[in-house]
């Protein structure tokens, strides 16, 4: 199954995460992301998906008492970024993430995208323009926001948020981006946009994706894991996943009898 | 035929049902109007008393003369300087210290039992009678501190009286920013104080700022706890001035400077027999309202102005 063509960018290996309430929301989970790929996360709501994805940039780490078990190495380098010797701000800054809601900052939609950059201490306002411009034109929003760069965010429509997200974690230029159900709260058409971004977006970097939408793991990604009770069922090619699964489980879910 | 009967004995069940409902709606907003007016109207009349009674005194004079034993002349000079500068050192003390505690406990702290402890007391202190605090500062700052019954001590005071009315106000304020918000500036790699810094004061300050101004305008009509360390009651001279001419142009003197606050003064008028006080008391009283009002106006206005560029 493994495309010999792609490198590996990183690797969960055995990983285990626990709530700082002790249950034990991820399961001995193992896979690969490959390197200019976009995985996808599916499986029925509750099964650990967010869990999992939040485990690549350390968000579990704001919050007092969760636990992770293992490791997720990221190559070249071998890091391993759940390692307590790794700072989490470092892992976040190679690892960027977009939100399930779109949420910018209350602030103008040019600071909203500078604001990776200001974090990274730049402040040199020609190498920021054309960072920002960038980072917008990567997220398919220049073209509609160029003339009001320092409008509120708030004002624009949800998937312009969303795209706007996009272009502040694109901006940073990240290896991986990590995405949770980012089309949940949009319409079909914006849906279709923020779709044929991310596979755009591929070439660029690495991408896994959340989606509780299966015709949309079918549509843009290479690869599929399948979850459940936070356990990884399956794992393979997404054509493999959706036309000829290996586990009874995952035919289940994808043919709609279950979840 | 017998369902379409019943469909139709059904929906006049449901019409009268909801008929009896939306009166119980109008029964209530008639209670809450009236108790609503209850309060209002009698704060109202009281105010309205009091201009009536200090209707002569509303002359500039008034602000600009000294207290005097003849009550035409009277007026509120050392008062209202008084009380702007207690209020400027509460002002100073409260707002630095209530704001980075507020800040400490909601995105610092660990939360645990002593944590929680303190929380409890803060809300607790919020409740404490204001003469109790008069008390504190008059064994803490007069007696153990020594700084006398001064301008200083009574800053200090009415500081502690309304500090918790700031940590609480910026503590509500810091809670109402979205955790969504913090992961997005977290996520991009910002540290915990650039979150702090960039966002979370930066998205409260409209609603802490409410809380200082609500927290002063107590601390301007407050009494008692002046009272208790020792105010004078009738001060004919202004503390030395802040601003001088020569370098280094500030001056401390008047923290060290005794004083007199504007209730201070309305209370000792009140207490003269002679009824022509009582009109100077009646001006002070509303001139208190007036500035109290203004300054929650402010507080609202500020609000909703800074709001309005924010929706969540
Ligand atoms: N903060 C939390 N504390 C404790 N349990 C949690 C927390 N967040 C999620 N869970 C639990 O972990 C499991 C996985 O949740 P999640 O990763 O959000 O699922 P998904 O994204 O697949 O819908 C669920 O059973 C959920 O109840
Ligand atoms: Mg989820």
């Amino acid at each position: 199954m493994a495309n010999i063509n792609t490198a590996i960018k990183a690797e969960a290996r055995d990983l285990n995460f626990f709530y700082s309430n002790g249950a034990r929301a991820l399961k001995g989970i193992s896979m690969p992301l490959y390197e200019n790929k976009i995985t996808a996360l599916i499986g029925p709501s509750g099964c650990g998906k967010s869990t999992f994805l939040r485990c690549f940039n350390r968000m579990h780490d704001l919050y007092p008492g969760n636990k992770y078990e293992g490791q997720i190495v990221m190559y070249p380098d071998n890091t391993n970024v759940l390692d307590a010797g790794v700072d989490p701000i470092e892992v976040r800054m190679r690892i960027s993430m977009v939100f399930q809601k779109p949420n910018p900052f209350p602030k103008s939609i040019y600071e909203n995208v500078a604001y990776g950059l200001r974090v990274r201490g730049e402040n040199n306002k020609r190498i920021m323009d054309d960072k920002v411009e960038e980072a917008l034109k990567g997220a398919a929003l220049w073209n509609e926001v160029k003339d009001r760069l320092h409008d509120l965010a708030f004002n624009l429509s949800g998937g312009q948020q969303q795209r706007l997200c996009i272009a502040r974690a694109l901006a940073t230029d990240p290896e991986i981006m990590l995405f949770d159900e980012p089309t949940s709260a949009l319409d079909p058409i914006a849906t279709a946009n923020i779709e044929e971004l991310m596979v755009e977006l591929r070439s660029k970097l690495t991408i896994l994706v959340v989606t509780h939408n299966m015709q949309q793991a079918a549509r843009v990604s290479d690869y599929t894991a399948y979850m459940y009770l936070g356990e990884l069922i399956e794992y393979d090619d997404t054509d493999r996943i959706f036309t000829n699964p290996g586990r009874k489980e995952t035919e289940d879910y994808i043919t709609g009898k279950f979840g | 035929m017998e369902h379409k009967a019943s469909v139709i004995e059904n929906l006049a069940e449901v019409r009268a049902m909801i008929k009896r409902h939306k009166r119980n709606d109008t029964l209530f907003a008639v209670i809450g109007l009236c108790a609503l007016m209850l309060g209002l109207i009698t704060l109202m009349l009281l105010f309205w008393q009091l201009i009536a009674d200090g209707y002569p005194k509303f002359t500039i004079d008034f602000l600009t003369e000294f207290p005097s034993r003849r009550a035409g002349q009277a007026g509120l000079l050392s008062a209202w300087v008084g009380s702007f500068l207690v209020m400027s050192v509460t002002f100073l003390t409260a707002v630095p210290v209530g704001v980075a505690a507020g800040l400490y406990l909601e995105e610092y702290a660990p939360k645990n039992w002593f944590t929680d402890l303190i929380e409890i007391n803060v809300s607790n202190l919020a409740g404490v009678p204001s003469i109790i605090y008069g008390l504190l500062a008059l064994g803490l700052f007069v007696y153990i501190l020594d700084l006398g019954q001064s301008i200083l001590t009574a800053g200090l005071t009415l500081g502690l009286l309304i500090l918790p009315i700031v940590i609480v106000s910026t503590r509500e304020a810091i809670r109402a920013i979205p955790v969504s918000i913090r992961e997005a500036a977290y996520g991009v790699g910002a540290t915990k104080w650039q979150v702090v810094y960039d966002h979370v004061f930066k998205y409260s300050y409209g609603g802490i700022l409410t809380g200082v101004i609500i927290g002063m305008a107590r601390a301007l009509g407050e009494t008692a706890p002046i009272i208790t360390i020792g105010a004078l009651t009738f001060i004919a001279f202004l503390p030395p001035s802040p601003i001088t001419a020569e370098p280094p142009f500030l001056n401390f003197e008047w923290l060290s400077s005794g004083f007199t606050v504007m209730p201070i003064q309305m209370f000792n008028w009140l207490s003269r027999p002679d009824h022509a006080f009582h009109i100077n008391a009646a001006a002070t009283g509303a001139l208190i309202i007036i500035v109290t009002l203004l300054m929650n106006g402010t507080a609202i206005w500020l609000r909703y102005k800074i709001r309005k560029n924010i929706k969540w």
